[in-house]
């Protein structure tokens, strides 16, 4: 009896692993913070989170439909939705609908699709889309509501965050301000020290997250379990969130060494702005990141090195989007260079000389 | 003694689900019923087919000799039991494309009667080419499936003088366990076959390396090796590939057998289980190959074990035997489920390579729902040569192929843990096989169209060279002709001259 | 007033840079490699003639000088056309590229009258013979250019596929088809 017909080669068994297990155990890694800043920001927040993800899905719909490909099994498995929270996990709580369909747009089409679907792009597309919509819409990337936790007193209620949502925030001044980065450089910018600057700053609180960001970056603790579940279940590598965070911890304490008033603390740095869940969410995207461990240590190096010099001497008082993608164009550098020894050869790829016992 | 080598050190690989429990915890089965027919094919080793020396109608012994080694790399074939020759022609091969290849059809009579074998008292009074010789005499080549002939590799032992014999016990693919039985129930045997090997190389020092999901195997042959202190039995890791030689060898010795040299000029050569127990066999009893242990597993077996078969016995008998369910086997494979063959039929003899035969229902196989790459390299991780597996699949799907062996692709052993654990499904080692073959038919085309020139130039040549040869002989022909003519010429004026001479002379007369 | 100035030295900027480059690409041009050779080296030179040209050199030149597409040989199949695109540096569009069925000639010994027209004709002195003896093909010298097939009187000499053994077998490429039909992508 014909058992097979084409002849089947390699490996007939497999680990029970795919596309779609890895994305929905990242998302799940997602969840706590995620949880706790729509928490955080009530229903314009929620709204927000909404529309992005299902313009997403849309616009990645849209793209495959045009290829000529069934839609279902590319939605099912879940890039596009992963895209998706995390774009809107750096987006301001309270940014109007238009922010989030624009960001899924330019992250799903420019960012993913018109370099071929998954698994060809160059540049990490939820980073991509932030920054696009950074220089082009700065004054709404940058309006940054207050805490106004669900259910609490100040948290608009349904019907008014659909107004928030869909046609903007009515008095900015009483219910937005500065994050704490953003509130540093403008202190500095008027020669305020930072032992003025943070003078109302509760490390404590910062950490938990209860303070102005993005929609859900501001929790270090909950980012921090989530990645390291995720370390721990084998969905990414510890090089690239450890080599990061080293890099802008050392830095930080450095400078802040040599000068405690002008330069942030390493703390603070760790604990604010999104750095985190760069860390260990965004910079460790596979297609943007490199093949080889070493090569990982360099891209994350590199990303903390620009994220520090960004943060302390650039213009943005936000540098991760900036320097998760400038490592991203450098990924198919350091893969190039960086290669592993093949078995038998040395590092030039030269058979070894033979060394008689 | 171990701890003097220098950083052990495992590269890659891959956990596999192990399934062994399946078949390990029975003895061997040596009750197979000895089937009607055998189908005995004249390659079943690297190097040259052996040549048959029977006819057809023959009557022949168990361990009889059917066909001699051609050449020096290359093996006999005896008969695996006592019966009459039925056929040698081109029968279907244990292959995935099923090709024929010529084969000896023997039809038992079920006397299963052997031939008076040579027993020697000592041997290890013998020379180790003595041994080396009755090794190739007795048709043993490497059982761990690479089927090298084991006389030329102890051949090349002596000559490059091994320090280190590695007895490779590590049957690392899953499902697989007449290693593991083999050990727990010849341990003595095994020993003994080791220590013939080494009087064949002319060496002292043996290292009997089993892997520690094997806690049975390992008391026994430790229990069996006690006496003999050149042989010591060692655990290594767990971890598939294992068992590949040179991983064995940087883990046992911590020496890297470098590209494009072979294990030996190192000073370390590797031998299976199933060899030395061959060897044994060999030397002690006069027992050429004619029979080995092979594990029937899968999910689609009703009974799984361990079964000594006759060589040449089809997979359709076996898996009977065994109570396989054909219509839930998704896949038929001869040999491990990482490294082995799918064959489309079950209509295809076992050879000496068969360490075992599965029968996978689909829910065992990996999916071959496959999705675009998404760059993991989880690969690059597992894989124990240092390659990059996606880089290189991703220039053999465009065609790139020279960028392909750039990266490596030589360098590859195609032992499938890249496409066990890429969660994309994508079916990396068949890339890698495809290849290798395209890159090799490349060649060939390449020599081909530089032998076609080369065949029409010196045509071209040799009809210049007609034609010039036609052509000196047809100005030789006209200037003959020419000068024919002249001469004819000159006779008729000669003649005409004389004439008008002899006229005049005639007048004057008269 | 300001737009129309910038407009206006733009245009002359590009026109004056591009005046420039036309200068150096026609006098500062680099002599190519010869290159022709080695693509010639990889054509199969039977000079079957199916690409249109009257033999392999001049095919070669025509691909040097960009006159014919990387696809031009039929015999090579997407494999030469790689090779060549690869060399020149060419798009290659793989469409419509057959995979060429590799053909021996064969003679039926039953038919052969010894005529010895085939191996007059035979470009590699593929075909052995005497007059009045029944001829046979070397079949590692046969490049399939099927002029032997033409001339015999007796229809002999046929075309045949070459025989895969074990010997020639290989591994296909797994093709991966996403189909609208489908649910998944399919391995073929």
């Amino acid at each position: 009896m014909m058992v097979n017909i084409k002849p089947k080669s390699g490996a007939h068994i497999g680990a029970k692993a795919s596309v779609s297990h890895i994305m929905w155990q990242v998302m799940l890694a997602l969840m706590p913070a995620t949880v706790f800043g729509l928490w955080l920001f009530g229903w314009p927040a929620i709204n927000l989170f909404i529309v992005t993800v299902l313009s997403a899905i849309f616009f990645e719909a849209v793209c495959i439909r045009l290829q000529g490909r069934a839609v279902k099994p590319v939605i099912m498995d879940g890039s596009a939705i992963l895209t998706a929270w995390l774009l809107a996990m750096t987006l301001p709580p309270w940014a109007p609908w238009w922010v989030g369909v624009v960001g899924s747009a330019l992250a799903i089409i420019l960012g993913k699709q018109v370099y071929g679907g998954l698994g060809q792009n160059l540049f990490n597309p939820a980073m991509l889309a932030r920054v696009a919509l950074l220089i082009s819409f700065p004054i709404e990337l940058t309006t940054w509501a207050n805490v106004s936790p669900l259910f609490f007193s100040n948290s608009p209620g349904l019907i008014e965050s659909w107004h928030i949502t869909f046609s903007g925030i009515d008095n900015l001044d009483a219910t937005t301000g500065a994050t704490i980065l953003g509130y540093i450089k403008t202190e500095f910018s008027q020669n305020h020290l930072l032992s003025e600057s943070l003078k109302e700053y509760s490390g404590l609180l910062n950490f938990i997250g209860w303070g102005r960001g993005s929609l859900s970056e501001t929790s270090v603790i909950l980012l921090g379990a989530g990645g390291v579940w995720l370390l721990r279940q084998g969905i990414i590598q510890w090089h690239i969130p450890a080599s990061l965070l080293l890099t802008v911890a050392i830095f930080a304490s450095i400078f802040h060494l040599i000068d405690d008033q002008h330069y942030v603390s390493p703390m603070l740095h760790l604990s604010s702005g999104g750095l985190i869940l760069t860390a260990f969410f965004i910079a460790t995207d596979y297609v943007t990141s490199p093949n080889t461990p070493t090569g990982q240590i360099v891209f994350g190096a590199g990303c903390g090195f620009l994220i520090f010099v960004i943060r302390t001497w650039g213009a943005y008082p936000e540098g991760a989007a900036f320097a998760v993608l400038l490592m991203n164009s450098a990924t198919p550098l350091i893969d190039y260079y960086i290669r592993p020894r093949i078995y038998g050869r040395d590092r030039q790829g030269k058979p070894l000389e033979i060394t008689k016992s | 003694m171990l701890s003097f080598f220098t950083k052990p050190r495992i590269r890659g690989g891959v956990h596999a689900e192990g399934y062994k429990e399946l078949t390990s915890a029975d003895k061997i089965i040596s009750t197979f019923p000895l089937p009607k027919t055998l189908y005995i094919p004249l390659q079943q080793h690297v190097g040259k087919p052996a040549e048959p020396l029977i006819r057809v109608g023959d009557k022949v012994l168990k361990g009889q000799l059917l066909a001699y080694s051609q050449g020096l790399i290359s093996s006999p074939v005896h008969a695996p039991s006592s019966g009459i020759i039925l056929d040698v022609n081109e029968y279907p091969a244990p292959h995935p494309s099923a090709l024929p290849i010529r084969m000896i059809v023997l039809e038992t009579d079920g006397k299963d009667e052997w031939i008076k074998p040579p027993i020697v008292d000592d041997p290890f009074q013998l020379t180790p080419e003595d041994i080396s010789l009755r090794v190739g005499a007795a048709g043993i080549v490497g059982l761990g499936g690479a089927t090298f002939p084991t006389a030329v590799k102890l051949n090349m032992g002596r000559e490059n003088s091994i320090d280190t014999l590695i007895i490779n016990g590590a049957e690392c693919e899953p499902y697989l366990s007449c290693d593991d039985r083999l050990m727990q129930e010849r341990a003595d045997q095994i020993i003994d076959g080791v220590r013939l090997m080494l009087h064949g190389m002319e060496s002292d020092r043996a290292v009997v390396a089993i892997e520690d999901n094997k806690p049975q195997a390992f008391y026994a042959m430790q229990t069996a090796a006690r006496p003999y202190p050149l042989i010591e039995v060692i655990q290594i890791p767990t971890r598939y590939p294992m068992g590949w030689d040179r991983q064995l060898i940087r883990y046992v010795t911590g020496k890297e057998v470098p590209v494009g040299c072979r294990s030996s000029e190192i000073g370390v050569t590797i031998h299976n289980i199933s060899t030395a127990h061959a060897v044994h066999n060999a030397i002690r009893k006069g027992q050429p190959l004619v029979s080995r242990v092979v594990t029937v597993s899968g999910g689609a077996v009703r009974r799984p074990m361990n079964v000594e078969i006759p060589l040449g016995t089809l997979i359709s008998e076996v898996f009977a035997f065994c109570e396989v369910d054909l219509e839930q086997t998704a896949r038929i494979i001869m040999g491990g489920p990482m490294m082995g063959d799918a064959l489309p039929h079950t209509g295809l003899p076992t050879v000496k390579a068969t360490s075992g035969v599965l029968a996978l229902t689909e829910s065992e196989l990996k999916s071959t729902d496959v999705q675009p790459c998404i760059r993991c390299a989880s690969c690059v991780t597992v894989c124990p040569a240092g390659l990059r597996p996606l880089d290189m699949a991703n220039n053999i799907r465009m065609n790139q192929l020279d960028a392909a062996v750039d990266l490596g692709l030589k360098d590859c052993i195609s032992c499938g843990c890249c496409s066990y654990i890429c969660p994309s499904n994508i079916p990396l080692v068949q890339y890698f096989k495809y290849a290798s073959g395209e890159v090799v038919a490349r060649q060939q085309a390449q020599h081909k169209s530089e032998q076609t020139k080369r065949l029409m130039d010196d045509r071209n040549a040799r009809m210049e060279r007609i034609a010039r040869q036609q052509e000196e002989e047809e100005r030789i022909r006209i200037a003959a002709k020419v000068e024919r003519e002249r001469i004819k010429a000159e006779q008729a004026a000669a003649a005409a001259a004389a004439e008008a001479e002899a006229e005049a002379a005639q007048e004057t007369l008269v | 007033m300001y737009v129309l100035s910038a407009i206006v030295c733009l245009t002359l900027l590009g026109l004056v840079l591009g005046l420039l480059l036309g200068i150096a690409g026609k006098y500062l041009k680099v002599e190519s490699s010869p290159i022709l050779d080695e693509i010639e080296s990889i054509l199969p030179g039977s000079q079957c003639g199916q690409c249109g040209f009257p033999g392999c050199r001049p095919a070669a030149e025509a691909l040097v000088e960009g006159k014919a597409p990387a696809t031009i040989c039929p015999p090579g199949g997407s494999a030469l056309a790689e090779q060549i695109a690869a060399l020149l540096g060419l798009d290659l569009d793989l469409s419509a590229v057959k995979e060429p069925e590799l053909l021996v000639a064969r003679v039926s010994e039953a038919t052969c009258t010894g005529c010895t027209r085939c191996f007059k004709v035979c470009p590699t002195d593929a075909i052995v013979g005497a007059p009045k003896q029944i001829h046979a093909v070397v079949a590692d010298a046969c490049i399939a250019c099927k002029k032997c097939v033409e001339v015999c009187p007796t229809e002999c000499l046929q075309m045949h596929p070459v025989e895969v053994t074990l010997r020639n077998w290989r591994w296909n490429k797994p093709i991966v088809v996403f189909d609208e039909s489908k649910t998944e992508g399919a391995v073929c």
